[in-house]
């Protein structure tokens, strides 16, 4: 078996494209300030650095066929592997030579691509010039394109191990600020100063140790064979199943319950914001992974309920202003949430789904509209918004968004309700009939369920999770304005759904913690913090990404594990026929 | 008594007569079954009767009552439960969901219930999947014991058939309709849901209605057969009678079954 | 198959139980609208009489004009959310992207050619240059993401398609925004000659807005000739009724989708260019409205149906040009223009309440119309 030429000959295509455009776009020189690794690494390099072996790896990876001896990988993998590196580095050498060249004329590229310039040049060569430059290019790529077809060679154990052992190590380097923060005092401050050259990334040492202990974890967890905790909780039976993980679920809140006096103030913001898109996305997942209805206006219950609150309890609230406190706003907000529910759910209640999309998605629009415009504005300040809003109140006095680790207990109590009516509904005759409506609507209204009031209540249930969003958000940033619910806003809590597992809960706050809490909300910043300006590209890539790939996301939900590779009839009659012929004949006869 | 009476039903698209002017009735405990060439009208005419098309003329009587106009799910919640011509089960829901959820229009708890997790709620639902499991255990092991918690897309495809029949048969109905239930089914599988459908009435109490291709399975357990082409009644009675009738061997007995199926 | 067709009109037989309520609320909105747009037109007739307000004649013809103009821009764009539609039964969403790709790229031809001085000397050759620039970019985009985005794509459940081109269109946004920067993008001027005023059967038009109105007729035109007399366009109207007839019968269905992609593409390359005329400023958000609402001059149209995608762009164009002043203003909504937008979204869910099925019916494969 020999490999694919072709294939890593396009590979390499693509690896070189790809390494183009993120210097194109100007990541390489943006990211240049910021060390990972020193000296050597910063994050600029690291953003081309894991394309080459990355789509090696891909590129050389043999289909597997059930049923058949795929055969060892060998040398010939390397040399596929190293040509999808000599392919991306020519490319992306040329590519700066071309740049470079124009410096050479009285044509500026820096009025088409504004991000090209000397210093990006400089950057790419390594400040060796083209020449020197094109050497280390090439030979870096190939290297590196070699090393990641070469991950084929290794045992599947020793090769998880290295990869997770490079994860690590890039983990902890990126997140240098938070971990600093973390031991930021008198005892444990030698971890940090181990680790870290101050303001400078991680020491080599420190690297090499992460790597071998992370690596040296992975490697032997993977050779040991332990079953995935999902198989093992299967495994069990009923009883126990719940037993453990209402264990697990103590365990976690009391987690989240004591996590907060040790974090920082960045920090409990940021948890507090993961807290408020897991809250809105769980209420998406009822909407898209339970009942299958592709809402793109969910901003819109997000906006209602914000607006709402500022209405009912600010003092700045232009018309209307009857001041409530939080708690009685709250129950208002929420008939509002319901009554916006019904009026965006009935006109859409019976569009095609893909209509009903771009029709939700027209009505997000329509309300950030009426909420901006100057006819309005008497009512809800126009593009001023409400400002004033007074904060949440609470037995020791009232929160606000300036203290963020008790905005971050509010958001945890909304979104432990939120799971509790996740799951209890989920696992119901109400859920029941959500998820078959999502797997065919006209079977499951022959099937005696009311599609019109299944599909209104997820709306309903969907827009006031939304608005409990949008209540809070309110009193946490103390203002509202129309820019605050922008599609944008929809989008990303999608692509949090998506990413995470649709219908899944688990999957869902997985997605939220790696999107938001990695990357940022829509306004709101994450632990990387320097990918701000690149963050709405990475959602894009992501989304795309997930549904070539893995469409049910990171942690499917059970069953939709493999719905979307299905269509495999594992022990069809016709194939059966004659092997289990006694077996039926059995069968027929009692 | 007649359960189910259609009197004069039509229905075209655009210029297509799909259904015309049929008129066909129930009885109590009786098996009908309706045959025809393909493209004769028989899905349609099914899809009529449980409200997913609206006939443009004719009165559908259940039990004395005309339902014509009724959402499909109200068609259901009367007692009139059936399955599909192309197989469409729930395939990313369990095979015990697949029939849990069809005992939706039975059973009453909504949200407060499950989320206050009352009594009634949990009685409901132990009732909603002992229910379910009865069910499943009429096609024997098939699909029961550890059947239950798979997903439906790994059945093989005369299981889905009978996991259709026990969706239909789990909203509690009293006229089951049956669309083609043997069609993919080898010989032997063939005769052994033949015999189910037989106990489906005798011991299940349904009355059935069943469009069916293969004419063995017709003679054996049909009380009547009413065949249908180009969406006209051509003739009905026994079988022995019907099959003999030139105008049905014409339309349709001309042709070995096999081509038929 | 004749298997579960859409439920069709009622005849008049028994109500509907528990849905009736659903079908009450619908006619609501149907009456209210109805009722809003009724008393905005006497209003406006009332006020333009006394003299209270309304509008001139010469303005409206104005906003006509301008209304047809942009609606045919949209027509345009709307042919290659309607042919896709058509041929995979999915939403292009990114289709809005392909168009400001072309748009975005051919401003830098057209600033070069403006430098050199070929803008003001030869303007109409300078013009076709960057039309074919403005295609060609689109082209090659639409192509490419339907080879890279959707080709895997070909079997999953509808709104799989759906939700990746809603990545594919942040993607496209945000990589211009990343390469291009965020500056909005002004085209250099139109001539003078070009920019004059002539009448024209009693209208004042714009010598711009005439051009893209002509440009727009002749390439639907162009388009129209393409699908219904070449070997090409005929395959493209078997695969959308049947991908697996279409491919039993030989046609080669993954090129005729690419070719589908492809003349989408070209078209949304020409509305790029009418936008170019038309406003002159572009950057890398330019495509996601009228994105959106040529999608919605496809459902007024039909989708699938090309000619009505066409007068569903120049319906839609001409109802936001015309209905905030002649409906909203006259009911004393202030600040009006602001709510275009908002007015194009809601024609949207009102031929959706009303006509689910556009207002010039629909053409659907085979499997869509089940």
């Amino acid at each position: 078996m020999t490999v694919d030429w072709r294939k890593a000959r396009n590979w390499g295509f693509y690896a070189g494209a790809s390494l183009v455009f993120i210097a194109a776009i100007g990541m390489v020189e943006a990211f240049d300030r910021r060390p990972l690794i020193t000296p050597g690494v910063s994050l600029g390099l690291a953003s081309l650095l894991w394309v080459p072996p990355l789509f090696a790896f891909i590129a050389t990876r043999r289909q597997q066929l059930e049923g058949f001896e795929t055969g060892k990988a060998g040398v010939s993998e390397v040399g596929a592997g190293a040509l999808v590196g000599l392919l991306s580095g020519s490319m992306l050498w040329l590519f700066t030579a071309l740049v470079d060249a124009t410096f050479q004329t009285d044509f500026n590229i820096r009025d088409i691509f504004p991000k090209l310039g000397p210093a990006m040049v400089r950057l790419l060569t390594f400040e060796q010039g083209l020449g020197t430059g094109a050497l280390i290019i090439v030979l870096g790529t190939v290297v590196l394109g070699a090393l990641g077809a070469g991950l084929h060679l290794l045992p599947g154990p020793l090769r998880s191990g290295v990869v997770q052992g490079i994860l690590w190590v890039f983990a902890i380097a990126l997140t240098q600020a938070i971990v600093d923060d973390i031991f930021d005092n008198d005892t444990t401050e030698f971890i940090a100063n181990a680790l870290y050259a101050p303001g400078n990334g991680l020491k080599i040492p420190a690297a090499i140790v992460i790597f071998i202990v992370a690596g040296g974890l992975a490697w032997w967890a993977a050779t040991r064979d332990t079953p995935s905790i999902r198989e093992r909780l299967n495994r069990m039976d009923p009883a126990d199943q719940r037993r453990t993980t209402m264990i697990a679920l103590v365990i976690t809140v009391v987690v989240f319950a004591v996590l907060p006096r040790f974090l920082g103030g960045i920090l409990n913001e940021l948890l507090a914001n993961v807290g408020l898109f897991i809250l809105m996305a769980l209420g998406l997942n009822i909407v898209i992974g339970l009942a299958g209805i592709l809402d793109l206006g969910y901003v819109a219950f997000f906006a209602v309920g914000a607006y709402g609150t500022a209405v009912l309890t600010s003092p700045g609230s232009p018309a209307f202003s009857p001041e409530l406190p939080w708690w009685l706003a709250l129950p208002v907000v929420i008939l509002m949430a319901t009554a916006a529910g019904l009026l965006v759910g009935t006109p859409v209640i019976r569009m095609r789904g893909d209509y009903l999309a771009i029709v939700t998605l027209g009505f997000g629009e329509i309300v950030r509209l009426l909420f901006l415009s100057d006819w309005l504005s008497a009512n809800f300040g126009g593009s001023q918004g409400i400002r004033q809003i007074p904060g949440i109140e609470w037995f020791t006095g009232e929160i606000r968004g300036v203290d963020p680790d008790r905005i971050f207990y509010m958001v945890a109590i909304f979104v432990l309700v939120a799971i509790y009516v996740s799951w209890r509904l989920q696992y119901s005759r109400v859920g029941r009939a959500w998820m078959a409506m999502r797997e065919d609507e006209t079977v499951a209204e022959a099937m005696g369920i009311n599609t019109v009031t299944a599909k209104l209540l997820a709306f309903i249930i969907g827009a006031i999770l939304a608005s409990f969003g949008g209540a809070i958000f309110a009193a946490k940033v103390g203002s509202v304005f129309p820019n605050s619910f922008e599609l944008l806003v929809s989008i990303i809590i999608l692509v949090v759904v998506i990413v995470g597992g649709m219908g899944n809960i688990p999957g869902v706050m997985l997605g939220a913690v790696l999107l938001i809490g990695v990357l940022g909300g829509p306004t709101q910043p994450g632990l990387l913090q320097e990918f701000q300006e690149f963050k709405l590209l990475i959602y894009g890539v992501l989304l795309v990404v997930v549904m070539l790939v893995k469409p049910e996301g990171l942690l499917p939900s059970r069953h939709r594990s493999r719905e979307l590779h299905h269509e495999e009839m594992s022990q069809d009659a016709w194939l059966t026929a004659g092997v289990g012929a006694q077996e039926e004949e059995a069968v027929a006869a009692t | 008594m007649s359960i189910l009476d259609i009197k004069a039903m039509s229905v075209a698209f655009g210029g297509l007569k799909a259904v015309d002017g049929v008129d066909l009735h129930v009885d109590e405990g009786e098996i009908v079954s309706v045959i025809g060439p393909n493209g004769a009208g028989k899905t349609t005419f099914f899809n009529c009767i449980t409200g997913l098309v609206e006939p443009d003329d004719g009165e559908v009587l259940f039990q004395g009552e005309n339902i014509v106009g009724l959402d499909p799910h109200q068609v259901t919640e009367i007692g009139i439960g059936r399955t599909f011509q192309n197989v469409r089960l729930f395939p990313n829901m369990t095979i015990l969901e697949n029939v849990m959820v069809a005992q939706h229009c039975r059973t009453k708890q909504g949200v407060w219930g499950a989320l206050l997790q009352t009594k009634r709620f949990r009685d409901e639902e132990a009732e909603i999947r002992e229910r379910a499991i009865d069910v499943l255990s009429f096609f024997g092991t098939r699909l029961s014991g550890y059947r239950h918690d798979q997903p439906a897309y790994v059945l093989s495809y005369a299981n889905r058939r009978r996991l259709e029949i026990a969706r239909a048969m789990a909203t509690q109905p009293t006229l089951l309709m049956l669309d083609e239930p043997t069609a993919g089914m080898n010989p032997r599988e063939t005769k052994e849901l033949t015999g189910l459908i037989g106990k489906l009435r005798d011991e299940w109490g349904y009355a059935i209605l069943m469009i069916e291709h293969d004419m063995q399975v017709v003679g054996r357990v049909s009380d009547r057969v009413a065949v249908l082409d180009h969406g006209v009644k051509i003739a009905e009675g026994l079988y022995k009678d019907v099959s003999n009738d030139p105008y049905v061997i014409e339309a349709y007995l001309g042709r070995p079954p096999e081509d038929a199926a | 198959m004749t298997a579960t067709a859409e439920k069709t009109t009622s005849n008049g037989a028994r109500s509907r139980l528990s849905t009736n309520w659903v079908d009450g609320f619908l006619m609501l909105i149907r009456v209210a609208a109805v009722l809003v747009i009724a008393t905005g037109l006497v209003a406006f007739v009332y006020q333009s009489v006394t003299g209270t307000g309304g509008l001139t004649g010469p303005a409206f013809r104005d906003l006509l004009v301008a209304g047809l103009a942009q609606g045919a821009m949209y027509g345009l764009l709307a042919l290659g959310y309607s042919m896709v539609y058509g041929v995979l039964g999915f939403i292009n969403f990114a289709h809005g992207e392909v168009f400001m790709s072309g748009a975005v790229v051919s401003f830098f031809i057209a600033n070069a050619l403006f430098n050199a001085g070929w803008w003001t000397d030869a303007f109409l050759l300078s013009l076709a240059i960057v039309l074919f620039s403005a295609m060609l970019v689109s082209t090659v985009v639409a192509v490419l993401i339907e080879r890279i985005a959707y080709r895997p794509l070909r079997s999953a459940p509808r709104l799989i398609p759906l939700i990746t081109s809603i990545g594919v269109s942040f993607f496209l946004q945000n990589a211009f925004f990343g390469l291009f920067g965020p500056a909005v993008k002004n085209y250099p001027p139109a001539p003078a000659w070009l920019t004059a005023r002539r009448s024209f059967l009693g209208f004042q038009i714009e010598g711009t807005k005439a051009l893209v109105i002509v440009v727009a007729a002749v390439s639907s035109v162009a388009l129209y000739f393409f699908i219904t007399r070449t070997r090409t366009g005929k395959a493209m109207r078997a695969v959308a009724e049947d991908k697996e007839i279409a491919a039993l019968m030989g046609i080669n269905v993954d090129r005729t989708i690419v070719t589908t992609f492809a003349v989408g593409g070209a078209m949304a390359g020409v509305a790029g260019l009418a936008w170019a005329i038309l406003f002159r400023g572009v950057s890398f958000i330019t495509g996601f409205i009228p994105g959106i609402k040529a999608f919605t001059a496809a459902v007024v149209g039909g989708i699938g149906n090309l000619g009505g995608a066409i007068g569903g762009g120049v319906f839609l164009g001409l109802a936001e040009s015309v209905a905030p002043l002649v409906v909203l203003e006259p009911l004393g909504v202030v600040g009006v223009s602001q709510l275009k937008d908002a007015v194009a979204f809601s024609v949207l869910v009102l031929v959706l309440v009303f006509r689910p099925q556009g207002l010039f019916g629909e053409r659907l494969s085979a499997e869509d119309r089940v």
